[in-house]
């Protein structure tokens, strides 16, 4: 009933759902061979891109979309891995995997001392905290003055991996992936364990969960260290991709993006994070081109559509586009356990 | 670091307090009130500067531009609440959240349209161009007018909300809304006019700061950011808290920013000091707001909101 | 031993003293009823009993130890489980799962992420078997929000069973039933009766005197009378105290 060794759940092949994850997965797979197909390593670029947002979305996902918890801030978590990158490298420390440990190292602590704060409230005054503390580390950020401060700050070669060549696009594209698939199965995992029952039930009842035994706070805090150690790792690979660090990545801007994504794709659903960076991404490309063809006087005004398109997502979305579709097949029972990412 | 100077800048850290409080006054009772995480807030002051400094500009009257600034301001916030957000506010946070978000990057959008990426000038009234001698030195009379006009608004809300009957509903809303309701208040049209009166005040901010800052698409942001740690400090739902936990933002944001390097310079050397100093004086306020947090979640003075939702 | 204490405990809000120095005890084996007017003060008085409302004066004894200052989640680790008169549940859960959430809390730690939580057939016994006790053996996969009212505090009894308690606080277990729920549940409690101590706070009079060892009366935030069943409705003092509501007539 609990599926095998490989999968923590039941799997339902056919269930639209499981369709669209397996077809979403092959074409990023084999989205480089499609662009080498056309001469352009643009979108290779681009789709890294995607991934990263992705993957950050996928640590917002866990906080948010399970645990019930509404971080404003967590794009702090992102460009603090990319100043775990681009710092270091400034001293000539250019190991990935040297990168990697401080990215992990500064966010658990930093999440630790954040959330232990932050969490002592909930509702709109955590939202707020989460916003105030990453205002914080921005400001923090600009003032680094030695490191670049406002203009933010270059890395001269990407991270050094052993085992492959980041300064491949087409390798930066895979290692993103895999990081990425990592992070999908990991949080499945998670997300139906013993320690994703509480937190799944931390955000459905907090309150019973409570007086059943079980001390929430600890759970909420795992979680959100946890989430902002996956932002963080997103932060490492955006500085590879861009070969720069800057304050700007810690902006609120992009931790409303993060939440736009998340929503867009469908919380509380393991693959929705995925698919609502394709189409932010994807739209934030496109929104300009268009505005171009119709009005082109006010191609530079683009976001316009953009902050309508975000407005009605909120209010009309219920469940998100990965969301709504079925999570089993029609020929599958109606009343049976959740067994759908 | 003279007196002077130092009198100076506790005085230029009220004039900040007294904006904060504009905006956080009206935020609060929306958070306390309706529940309704509106982070398009920072949107209503920006406009206020924006219709304070067109009609400024037009009319030569900074007077008009004020009224342009309130009532401007006034008016968006109210057909916001009416076609845009009362479906909002039966919803979870999240929604709101995203939903003003797509707003700010809507508004900031539609100004760039109307009045350019740049940013508009707005001069200092003439009336108030001068310098008053205070304690010796000489203080430029348009911030201390600011003061002036924002402890007189202050003033004015005190008298509204404790001695009126509209005050005492909303007193009673931001303790337990569903009561009013259920009392039989027309819990929407309080909502609006909560709603308005917020946006009105925090177009008074707009227009006030208009002269001293920068008037620009994406004013609002910082602003905003500044006025939430007012209100974690004071207390969500509080406007006493607002009031006292806005001064002393201002006041501890602005004598940090002003006297951090300085103080830096005495404790370490010069390199640590000069690269630190400044990140550290920018963060000075957060971290004051985790020191509170961290002793009283619920803020300085808190009002109750909440506990019976 | 008792198996809960109470000593003089009071609650004030703003002017208001909604629990007035209550002394009240359970005895292991017995069922002790509350019972009183509409606002006496039942819920404030379990809600500082639970731990989610903090005292201003008194103690609590929990088999003996003070547990005024500990906080709910530990409460209940020590034992004390509690049933909410508006029921809480993890309304997107299956029934399962809510009574899987409560056998969890009995372990050490939860902090184990690799496998699916339904792999634990310890754990998965044990939430079978509540959920059986209560009669629900064949809603395990129902989500909790389309299950009928009657069922849901069934579900609330069954995940404060799971806990495996040694004090069941039962707040209004019968809140909003029909005749032939509360029929269910009352025998539900007969068959537990003797396993667990219970403190059950209700309105339904018929329930109390069939179930009840002893029963104290709540009003004003004040015990006036604590008796055998018998002795409670011959209360002169408790007559009057409800004259003038319908449940007079019921004692």
């Amino acid at each position: 009933m609990n599926g095998n060794a490989l999968f923590p759940a039941m799997v339902s092949w056919r269930a639209p759902r499981t369709i669209a994850v397996v077809v979403t997965l092959a074409l990023l797979a084999l989205l480089p061979v499609i662009a080498a197909n056309f001469g352009s390593d643009y979108y290779v670029g681009f789709g890294t891109r995607v991934l990263i947002y992705a993957l950050a979305a996928i640590g917002l996902n866990f906080i948010l979309g399970f645990g019930g918890m509404v971080s404003l801030g967590h794009a702090m978590y992102v460009m603090l891995g990319a100043y775990a990158v681009a710092i270091p490298a400034t001293h000539g420390i250019a190991s990935g995997w040297t990168h990697l440990v401080i990215a992990i190292a500064a966010t658990t602590t930093l999440s630790l001392a954040v959330g232990a704060v932050a969490l002592r409230t909930s509702g709109i005054a955590f939202i707020m905290i989460t916003l105030a503390f990453a205002q914080m580390l921005y400001f923090g950020a600009v003032g680094l003055k030695d490191y670049g401060g406002d203009d933010g700050l270059t890395i001269a070669e990407r991270s050094v991996a052993t085992l492959y060549d980041l300064s491949n696009p087409a390798t930066l594209y895979y290692v993103t992936l895999v990081t990425v698939l990592l992070a999908l199965y990991l949080s499945w995992r998670a997300v139906l364990s013993p320690f994703g029952l509480v937190l799944r039930a931390t955000k459905a009842n907090a309150r019973r969960a409570t007086a059943l035994g079980h001390p929430v706070f600890r759970y909420q805090l795992t979680a959100y260290v946890i989430s902002a150690v996956v932002c963080a790792v997103a932060g490492v690979l955006l500085a590879n991709l861009t070969k720069f660090a800057s304050p700007s990545y810690g902006a609120w801007t992009l931790s409303g993006e993060l939440i736009v994504i998340v929503i867009l794709g469908g919380l509380g659903t393991i693959f929705g994070p995925v698919i609502g960076a394709i189409i932010l991404l994807a739209l934030e490309e496109l929104l300009p081109s268009l505005v171009e063809m119709a009005l082109p006087d006010y191609k530079a005004n683009w976001m316009l559509l953009l902050g309508l398109f975000i407005f009605l997502v909120a209010l009309l979305l219920k469940r998100g586009v990965f969301g709504s579709l079925p999570a089993r097949s029609r020929s599958a029972p109606v009343r049976g356990e959740p067994v759908e990412p | 670091m003279t007196a002077q100077l130092a009198l100076s800048q506790l005085l230029n850290g009220l004039q900040l307090g007294v904006l904060l409080f504009l905006l956080a006054a009206g935020l609060t009772l929306v958070f306390g009130i309706m529940s309704f995480v509106n982070l398009a807030h920072g949107s209503l002051y920006m406009l206020g500067a924006y219709f304070g400094a067109a009609i400024f500009a037009r009319t030569d009257s900074f007077l008009l531009g004020l009224g342009a600034a309130v009532a401007g301001a006034g008016l968006v916030g109210l057909l916001l609440d009416r076609f845009a957000l009362t479906k909002l506010y039966e919803r979870d946070h999240l929604d709101q959240v995203l939903a003003t978000f797509g707003l700010i990057l809507f508004f900031n959008e539609l100004i760039r349209i109307i009045w350019g990426p740049s940013s508009v000038f707005m001069q200092v009234p003439d009336a108030l161009s001068s310098t008053v001698e205070i304690a010796g030195f000489s203080y430029p009379s348009y911030r201390l007018a600011i003061i002036v006009a924002g402890v007189a608004v202050a003033l004015g809300l005190y008298l509204l909300i404790q001695k009126t009957r509209v005050g005492m509903l909303i007193r009673a809303g931001a303790t337990n809304a569903n009561m009013v309701a259920a009392l039989g208040v027309n819990i929407k049209w309080l909502n609006t006019l909560v709603f308005a009166l917020g946006a009105a005040l925090a177009g008074l901010a707009g227009v006030m700061a208009g002269p001293i800052v920068s008037v620009q698409p994406g004013m609002g942001e910082p602003v905003l950011i500044l006025t939430l740690v007012v209100i974690i400090i004071g207390g969500l739902g509080s406007i006493r808290g607002a009031f006292y936990a806005a001064l002393i933002v201002g006041v501890v944001d602005t004598l940090g920013r002003a006297f951090m390097p300085t103080i830096m310079r005495t404790l370490f050397e010069r390199s640590t000091a000069d690269a630190a100093g400044p990140a550290l004086a920018s963060m000075l306020i957060y971290l004051f707001m985790a020191v509170v947090l961290a002793l009283k979640p619920q803020g300085l003075f808190p009002s109750g909101a909440g506990a019976t939702r | 031993m008792s198996a809960l204490l109470t000593q003089s405990l009071v609650k004030r809000f703003g002017g208001v003293l909604a629990t007035d120095h209550v002394s009240l005890s359970v005895e292991p084996g017995e069922i002790h009823a509350i019972i009183g007017p509409n606002g006496a003060g039942k819920s404030t008085l379990i809600g500082q009993l639970a731990g989610e409302i903090a005292s201003d004066d008194g103690k609590v004894l929990l088999f003996d130890e003070d547990v005024t200052a500990v906080p709910t989640h530990q409460r209940a680790q020590r034992g004390l489980a509690r049933t909410y008169q508006v029921t809480q549940l993890a309304k997107e859960f299956t029934a399962l799962d809510n009574v899987l959430l409560a056998v969890n809390a009995r372990e050490r730690h939860n902090f184990r992420f690799w496998r699916n939580a339904h792999d634990n057939a310890t754990a998965m016994a044990k939430a079978a078997s509540a959920l059986a006790t209560v009669g629900l053996g064949a809603m395990h996969h129902a989500t909790v929000g389309t299950m009928a009212h009657g069922e849901q505090r069934q579900l609330e009894i069954a995940m404060a069973l799971a806990t495996e308690p040694k004090l069941l606080l039962l707040d209004e277990p019968l809140a909003g039933m029909s005749q032939g729920e509360s029929g269910a549940i009352v025998a539900l409690l007969q068959s537990l009766r003797g396993r667990y101590p219970m403190l059950l706070v209700e309105h339904d009079m018929e329930a109390v005197f069939a179930l009840a060892d002893r029963v104290s009366v709540l009003v004003y935030g004040r015990i006036i009378a604590t008796d055998t069943p018998d002795g409670v409705r011959n209360n002169p003092e408790v007559r009057s105290a409800y004259l003038g509501e319908s449940l007079g007539d019921d004692l």
